[in-house]
């Protein structure tokens, strides 16, 4: 007798076990406030990445075309995998000294791991993160930048 | 003892009925390969192959000085990659004997348990999806989807974040950060009732996990199966109770152990702990201290001559970091102790006798993380 | 020619008179099964291809996503585009397959589904075939299927594809019990197999609620039964993604796949169908008793979408089932037929006999 209960309970707490299931996926099915999806090329005007989203490392320029890299090349030695080369060059400063400048900033995206180190051990914050996040290309050497914009300088006050 | 374990893991003979899965399969996980020898449907023995997705994070860490070595292991157990990161800089710290400050350890364990959550989630996701019930991995996804807001507010990246650095965080958080956080706790409180009334209240479910691969206790010990898995055969292992370290001294909160050890308890100890870490979040959300996000460290970091070892719980297990330091700024040999390398080879043990519907069922309960096993 | 959209009987008499008198009556009769054989092929290709659309859209519903979107308006085109890639990709045959059998298993199951099709009473007037065996025949015919399906694992010369089809074998057998025992109880209601008497005796209220809880129990079994008879939802690990690949039909690319993929769908709304004409009343309106005001309200409604309407609804079903529920293991699925399904079945039809010779139900 007391198997022929259970035989009845099995039944009786399964299908309420699933109709309780089924209640849920039921829910969102008549929800359609609930879809999360975003349909992406068409949004591209409204979506706006947070500020400190890493999408690649820039070397920002104010409205002058100044930028504030020395060449000190401490970004390139703080670079877990090589993926910043830094070529300088030597000019002459307003004193008619002769200094070290930058001449190239060699940016490999294609193997830049978004560490940060770069970023944080710059003694004159030259470097940020940008929020550029559409990098795929069809031509690998694209993915090879050069950070700093033709024809700019040193701004004044940088160490 | 350790012939035993090497026997059990002797390759299959020539007539058994042997059906590889993997390492291209839908339910592995990652890229990891099942040999099993079946006899019908039924289990004779499975032999993992791992190493496909071996990376030489040990070695490279050999080459890197202290700061660089945090970005590596960040991709070895991905899912829990700022646990990682904190185990590596607290061997540093506790090696250079410095004391970080209390904002930082706050912060710290606030982010650990966070990241707990998420992997908890994407490990729910992925054992209904192997169950069957595709339905559960959008919900698990669409909840995941707040944390990692919270972390690329704070961050800049959703999953393998860098944060932490040998002294300190590389950044203070971003003010919005509390606020968004106690958001979500009130929205997933709501919603994790519902993960049990799809998935685990469900008589098939039940009938699929109950009584399914048993781990029994001694056995939980001789392999070293840590973390959630471990605990749901009655080995009390968490070190966050056992070695506290960061702010876990200052919180409380219940160890959760069962006794049963089958793939059904596993499953509940996950979901126990989700609730447990949205405590933790609770009691230290609202009294961050003031102060330095980070400690003013030198610029090249040199650790003295010695070896040092620091463990930490991240969601799979004890992860343990072992650095042998000669003086340089590089380290000598470090080593990890991944959780997931011992949690996998008890797959034979756990499977053998049972069908082959099971097997998806006992890996998927076991959490594995591949990228972990091979670092 | 007359259009009475209430009573299609009338309109393809007159095509039928229009053709005798335009040619003799063998042309005749040729013609019309040529333009019917068409019309059949029209609809299942249409019907498989928007079902699929469909459950697409039912799925990405319930979570919380939008399914296709983008091609054609509401994505409606997305099924054409699927089968235009289908149709163009390569048929990679197997070195040590048996060719025959590989080639033909396809077939077979598009076969029994259409063989199926062809009996079922769409709307008053329009049912192409009325044996005096109509449910019987419907389920005998459907059961051809398990031989593609047998045939397609086997001829893989595969071990994925071998395991989902034994297993799938062993399941469809099992179930076609429970299958003809639920539609069993309506034919001894009714008195009657044949499809169009079952529809018109429910002029009166619909089986499920005139033969109160034993009609509803086998409508539930009958609705879990045909589940696990057309491979799907919670009893689907003939094809099993996460565990076998692909299950039986692993080995088949191109058109094959999508003959596979496109005779599921049918059989789903082939075996929706049959629910819908034999417990909900097919094409017969919803009434209760007779000659009343609500009768005669609900006869505006004209008996194609009353058919429609219901199929939709049982399909529904079946998709709601399938996007909620983990999948069964093999012996658990067994277990549920041989122990559970079975026996309550059997002690159900008991107890209709037992009801229809006292007269126990509402008549």
């Amino acid at each position: 007798m007391k198997e022929v209960l259970n035989y009845f309970e099995d039944i009786f707490f399964g299908i309420r076990s699933l109709w309780a299931g089924m209640r849920i996926t039921g829910k969102y099915f008549v929800s359609p406030r609930q879809i999360v999806t975003q349909k992406y090329p068409e949004n591209r005007k409204e979506l706006k990445m947070t500020e400190r989203f890493k999408g690649e490392v820039i070397m920002p320029h104010d409205e002058n075309n100044h930028h504030r890299c020395t060449g000190c090349g401490i970004c390139q030695i703080n670079c877990p995998n090589g993926s910043i080369e830094i070529i300088t060059k030597k000019e002459l400063n307003a004193e008619g000294k002769e200094v070290r400048a930058i001449d190239k900033h060699i940016y490999h995206l294609s193997m830049c791991t978004f560490c940060g180190l770069c970023v944080k051990t710059c003694p004159s914050d030259a470097l940020a993160f940008g929020r550029e996040f559409e990098h795929a290309v069809f031509d690998k050497s694209k993915l090879t930048k050069i950070l700093n914009q033709p024809g700019s300088s040193l701004l004044k006050d940088v160490k | 003892m350790a012939d035993e374990i090497v026997k059990n893991i002797i390759l299959g003979e020539d007539d058994d009925y042997v059906i590889n899965m993997g390492p291209q399969h839908p339910s592995t996980h990652g890229v990891l390969r099942f040999e099993v020898s079946l006899k019908g449907e039924t289990i004779e023995k499975v032999v993992p192959h791992c190493g496909y997705i071996h990376r030489g994070i040990e070695k490279m860490c050999e080459r890197d000085t202290y700061p660089q070595i945090i970005h590596l292991t960040d991709r070895m157990d991905y899912l829990s990659a700022h646990i990682n990161n904190e185990a590596v800089c607290l061997c540093v710290e506790n090696a250079l004997e410095v004391e970080v400050p209390d904002r930082v350890k706050y912060i710290r364990t606030i982010l650990d348990e966070l990241n707990r959550i998420a992997s908890h989630q994407l490990w729910w996701c992925a054992m209904g999806m192997d169950m069957g019930a595709l339905t559960t991995f959008f919900y698990g996804l669409r909840d995941r989807e707040k944390i990692l807001d919270i972390f690329e507010e704070s961050f800049g990246s959703r999953l393998l974040h860098s944060f932490n650095t040998p002294g300190g965080l590389m950044n203070d958080i971003h003010p919005d950060f509390q606020k968004k956080t106690k958001e979500f706790i009130q929205y997933f409180r709501k919603k994790l009732p519902e993960y049990d009334q799809l998935l685990s209240g469900n008589v098939i479910f039940q009938a699929r996990t109950k009584d399914i691969g048993v781990l029994s206790l001694e056995d939980a010990i001789q392999y070293g199966i840590t973390g959630p898995s471990g605990r749901a055969s009655g080995f009390a292992c968490d070190i966050r109770k056992i070695q506290p370290y960061s702010a876990y001294p200052k919180v409380s909160f219940k160890e959760i152990v069962y006794t049963e050890g089958d793939t059904f308890h596993r499953y509940k100890a996950r979901i126990d702990e989700m609730y447990e870490s949205m405590n933790i979040i609770e009691q230290l959300i609202d009294n961050i201290p003031e102060g330095d996000h980070a400690l003013k460290m030198k610029a090249v970091i040199k650790l003295p001559v010695g070896e040092y070892y620091q463990r930490a719980e991240t969601a799979r297990g004890e992860l343990g970091v072992y650095i042998v330091s000669d003086g340089n700024k590089t380290p000598y040999r470090i080593k990890f102790r991944s959780p997931n390398f011992s949690n996998l080879f008890i797959i034979n043990k756990l499977a053998t006798g049972f069908k082959i519907a099971d097997l998806v069922a006992i890996s998927g309960s076991l959490d594995l993380v591949i990228p972990d096993i091979d670092r | 020619m007359t259009f009475n959209i209430y009573d299609l009987s009338s309109f393809t008499q007159s095509v039928d008179a229009w053709l005798r008198n335009a040619m003799s009556p063998g042309w005749a009769s040729l013609t019309e099964y040529v333009v019917i054989g068409l019309v059949f092929l029209i609809l299942y290709a249409v019907v498989g291809l928007y079902l699929v659309y469909a459950e697409r859209k039912v799925c990405a519903f319930m979570q919380n996503r939008l399914g296709p979107n983008r091609v054609g308006p509401f994505g409606l085109f997305q099924t054409i585009a699927d089968l235009i890639k289908l149709l163009m990709k390569e048929l990679i045959p197997i070195k040590n397959a048996d060719k025959v059998l590989f080639n033909i298993a396809p077939f077979i199951v598009i076969i029994a589904s259409f063989l199926a099709i062809a009996a079922i009473p769409f709307a008053k007037g329009l049912h192409a075939i009325d044996f005096n065996i109509g449910i019987f025949y419907v389920i005998a015919v459907s059961s051809v299927s398990v031989i593609g399906i047998l045939l397609a694992g086997w001829s893989s010369n595969s071990k994925y594809s071998l395991i989902g089809a034994m297993r799938s074998g062993a399941q469809i057998i099992s179930y076609e019990l429970s299958v003809g025992l639920s539609l069993l109880t309506i034919v001894i209601f009714a008195g009657t197999m044949q499809l169009s008497s079952i529809i018109e005796s429910q002029a009166n209220g619909w089986w499920i609620f005139k033969g109160h809880i034993s009609a509803f129990i086998a409508f539930i079994i009958f609705l879990i039964a045909s589940t696990a008879e057309t491979n799907r939802g919670p009893f689907d690990l003939a094809e099993a993604e996460s565990e076998l690949t692909a299950g039986f039909h692993t080995e088949y690319s191109g058109i094959r796949f999508a003959f596979f993929f496109l005779a599921e769908y049918m059989n789903m709304f082939i075996v929706a169908s049959i629910a819908a004409t034999v417990f909900l009343g097919g094409w017969m309106p919803l009434h209760f008793g007779t000659g009343t005001g609500f009768n005669h309200i609900m006869d505006f409604i004209p008996p194609i979408f009353w058919f429609t309407g219901k199929t939709a609804f049982v399909v529904y079903l079946m998709m709601w089932f399938k996007w909620t529920f983990p999948r069964l293991r093999i012996d658990q699925l067994l277990t549920l037929e041989w122990k559970y399904l079975l026996p309550i079945n059997l002690v159900n039809i008991l107890v209709v006999a037992f009801l229809t010779l006292m007269g126990w139900y509402f008549k």
